[in-house]
């Protein structure tokens, strides 16, 4: 495939989408759909509601089955991966979070088990207590329960539980749109630098012009 | 089920008519609490009775045959009717449903009854249709409830766990990882009845077939026996079923990708209840294959 060369640039290729399809009954989303994602890149989605800005998120996580296209991650397939995998890497965060009970500690440990996740260092207090910190959070954030948490507060929850992992791509659903806005703008910095970590990327969705316009390194336009 | 010469008071046509009054109780509440069950309960009644009536005659028949081919056959009708009934009372259906539930319901209804006919109770003939049918009808109508409880509790978990499910696969986990607290609780579930009956068994219920034994004479210390037989037999293959039921269903709504495909699941009309001849075909077994679809 093309990726050897792109390995050559400064900005290696990480994620490859070719003629990805979305058909809702008859109604098709998007169609012949490419998508090239680089190394510290930021892409915007832009499209009205309804237009399947998060049925293209979740076909990159491969949450949905593949109506058309092939995606590759770092030049290998999703199968040579492994889903779970793929999925720990190519980390999609929904729009609406959702937490389950006991407190934000434990909803932050709970997919160390996963089969996938356990040996790759496991739950690092330390580096959670710095984005808390970054995102102008107390380390006491950690001890509240899960289930009472305010819609902003599960997207910094939901953000932290996949930044652990260290995902190559990040797939960010409207990751602010409940937050007020200086920790939007702590979010932000704090997801600039964190890419700025190398070999790491992010798709993001926003309702928010300024957001797109201050956040994103490129946009793309989702047209049927 | 011995046919004990000494005979219960015979119950004429007209008591039974004046039994069937009892049902006003239920339609009378389904009126006031505006349940809309007024028409399930008068058909369900009316099937009851009819279907009773005829059995009546076609056990009299039955017990008189010797043919091992013509009772396995009535066996695997009888599965087969358990069957339906398991998932036409269920909300949500999916390709394949109908199948899985014959499925299940033949393993575990031919294991258990088999075991214990040909292990436990060894009539001549094994095939003794008046200890056959019976056992296996016992068997049959309890598994019925829980591939019921089982199949709707895990489709509805699965759709109001919807976005657990999924954040636990956007994390990395596998369609079990993800899946099995729903798993679970649906076999957890559908275990339920069968423990319940069996703690409160003696005590608060006498269960109909050993009611009907000692009306019929037999000795209470021996119909007991039978009772705990077949409470072990309806407990073990409600279990098998369950789990069989549930597993097939969960193969179903998940994929070898580790997705969630809830879009092969179809909500029933209201109309489901009553008995649905035309949908059926249609949830029968069309589109059954492998649980994969993405390469």
């Amino acid at each position: 495939m093309a990726l050897p060369h792109c390995r050559a640039l400064d900005r290696p290729l990480l994620l490859r989408a070719e003629g990805l399809k979305r058909q809702l009954g008859d109604r098709l989303l998007w169609g012949g759909l490419d998508l090239e994602l680089a190394a510290g890149e930021r892409l915007g989605l832009v499209a009205p509601s309804g237009a399947g800005k998060t049925l293209l998120l979740r076909a990159l996580a491969l949450l949905d089955p593949l109506q058309a296209g092939s995606i590759r991650l770092q030049g290998r397939p999703p199968s040579a991966w492994g889903l779970p995998c793929w999925r720990s890497m190519v980390s999609y965060l929904a729009q609406r979070p959702v937490a389950q009970g006991g407190t934000v500690e434990t909803n932050l440990r709970a997919p160390w088990a996963f089969r996938e996740l356990r040996g790759r260092g496991g739950w690092s207090r330390g580096r959670i207590t710095v984005w808390l910190e970054a995102l102008g959070r107390d380390p006491s954030f950690l001890t509240y329960d899960a289930e009472r948490l305010s819609g902003g507060e599960l997207q910094l929850l939901a953000l932290l539980r996949a930044l652990q992992f260290d995902p190559t791509v990040l797939l960010l659903d409207e990751p602010t749109a409940s937050l007020d806005g200086s920790t939007t703008t702590a979010l932000e910095a704090l997801l600039i630098a964190w890419l700025g970590g190398g070999g790491r990327a992010a798709v993001f969705t926003s309702h928010d012009s300024g957001q797109i316009e201050r956040f994103a390194s490129r946009s793309l336009e989702l047209v049927p | 089920m011995t046919p004990a010469p000494a005979g219960a008071l015979a119950i004429s046509d007209g008591q039974l008519a004046l039994s069937a009054l009892l049902i006003l109780v239920n339609v009378g509440l389904s009126v006031v609490l505006r349940l809309g069950l007024g028409r399930s309960l008068v058909v369900a009644s009316l099937r009851m009775v009819v279907q009773l009536l005829l059995v009546g005659s076609v056990l009299e028949w039955l017990f008189r045959q010797d043919d091992a081919l013509l009772i396995v056959l009535v066996a695997v009708a009888m599965a087969l009717i358990a069957a339906v009934s398991a998932v036409q009372r269920t909300r949500r259906r999916f390709a394949g449903i109908y199948l899985n539930s014959l499925l299940t319901v033949l393993a575990s209804a031919a294991l258990v009854t088999g075991l214990a006919v040909v292990g436990l109770i060894r009539p001549q003939p094994w095939y003794d249709p008046q200890y056959l049918i019976p056992l296996l009808g016992m068997v049959l109508g309890n598994t019925l409830n829980g591939l019921t409880l089982g199949l709707d509790r895990f489709m509805e978990g699965l759709r109001s766990g919807r976005d657990r499910v999924e954040t636990a696969l956007a994390l990395g986990g596998t369609r079990w990882e993800a899946c099995q607290e729903v798993v679970r609780d649906a076999i957890r579930v559908a275990m339920i009845p069968t423990i319940n009956s069996m703690m409160v068994m003696g005590l608060v219920s006498l269960p109909g077939m050993m009611t009907g034994q000692i009306l019929q004479g037999a000795a209470p210390e021996a119909a007991v026996r039978y009772q705990i037989v077949i409470l072990f037999m309806i407990a073990s293959a409600t279990a098998l079923g369950v789990f069989g039921v549930v597993g097939l269903a969960y193969g179903r709504l998940t994929s070898a990708d580790h997705q969630l495909r809830l879009d092969r699941l179809v909500t029933v009309g209201e109309r489901g209840i009553g008995g649905a001849g035309g949908s059926f075909r249609r949830w029968w077994g069309a589109g059954r294959g492998g649980t994969s679809t993405l390469g």
